[in-house]
């Protein structure tokens, strides 16, 4: 694991007595990963406080697109993913993840929004 | 030990685990392990946000996320648990080079932007519920105490490890088991910083946009 790491990153801080397959990333790494960060956290809220599109269902998209790269921002500078720690292992259980989460979430708002527009057409009007 | 005989078993590139030879020490798999945790800790964090999907817009004719969420207090609130992941990372750097006192210092900056959001957090739901917007009036707020709460327990829980494991450090030094404790819970403050993401953009801004 830890060789196989060693190989596969060669970065410049001393690996010696890092046998977890994690890596601790650099300063230039942390530093690039909160300025970004900040950038992808700061549009959103401007965007939304100020109304700048003043279409509310286009704001949600582009917010929850910058939500998105921020969420890969995170793993990539933060968590140090990547395809070959832990040989690969950590990688494949973030894959199901994402799968189980998107299933779950899609199909929660599905099925409900359907339950709510067939069993409950008076809601809106009360 | 488990993963190498499965993952052979299985015979999905083996390659990977034959050259893991100095695997003896106690810890070798902790990381991945710890990494399972969060993935399942996740899906807790996805059932929550599924529910507040669901129920977020039943207001029972109360009021709504417009009329309460206050976007400057998350924005300041969201900039406190930035701060904390970076300087949690800083303390990571300090620790790999060995450099213990300059990792405590990191560790109580990290410990006090940590206390910061919470004590925000805290405050934006005394507000709340004392304007009447308890947990019990609407099933929108039911699902926004729930989730937003769940995430400031982590919040919490990883401050108490944060304290513990100072003292642990302070007593024993930098010891290959306190590192990857330390580590653990790197992965676990990011994992709540990645969360909080969701959170404000789904919660409260979106909450804030219709």
């Amino acid at each position: 694991m830890s060789q196989n790491h060693a190989e596969a990153h060669g970065h410049d801080h001393h690996d010696g007595h890092d046998s977890h397959g994690a890596s601790h990333g650099s300063p230039r790494g942390y530093v690039t990963g909160f300025l970004l960060s900040v950038v992808l956290t700061g549009i959103p809220f401007w965007l939304v406080m100020n109304d700048v599109l003043g279409n509310s269902t286009l704001t949600a998209i582009v917010i929850m697109l910058f939500a998105a790269t921020q969420i890969v921002v995170h793993m990539v500078y933060f968590l140090h993913m990547n395809g070959r720690s832990e040989g690969g292992w950590t990688m494949m259980a973030l894959i199901f993840t994402i799968i189980i989460v998107a299933i779950a979430l899609a199909g929660s708002l599905w099925v409900m929004f359907h339950l709510n527009a067939n069993m409950m057409p008076d809601l809106h009007k009360m | 030990m488990m993963a190498k005989a499965t993952a052979q078993a299985a015979g999905t590139a083996p390659a990977f685990y034959v050259t893991e030879e100095e695997h003896a020490h106690p810890g070798g798999s902790t990381m991945l392990g710890f990494w399972l945790y969060l993935m399942s800790d996740c899906l807790v964090f996805a059932v929550l946000f599924a529910i507040y999907g669901v129920l977020g817009r039943n207001y029972a004719a109360g009021p709504s996320g417009a009329d309460l969420f206050d976007l400057r207090l998350v924005a300041v609130n969201t900039a406190m648990l930035l701060f904390s992941s970076i300087t949690y990372g800083f303390a990571m750097l300090a620790m790999d080079k060995g450099r213990q006192a300059a990792m405590q210092g990191w560790l109580v900056v990290t410990a006090l932007f940590g206390l910061a959001f919470l004590g925000i957090e805290l405050y934006e739901f005394a507000h709340l519920i004392h304007e009447g917007a308890t947990p019990m009036r609407s099933a929108f707020l039911s699902s926004f105490f729930v989730l937003v709460g769940t995430h400031g327990l982590h919040v919490t829980f990883g401050l108490i490890w944060l304290t513990v494991l100072m003292v642990q450090v302070s007593r024993r030094g930098l010891i290959p088991a306190n590192r990857r404790r330390l580590m653990c819970l790197s992965m676990f403050w990011h994992f709540l910083d990645v969360v909080w993401i969701g959170v404000f953009t789904f919660v409260y801004l979106m909450g804030v946009l219709k």
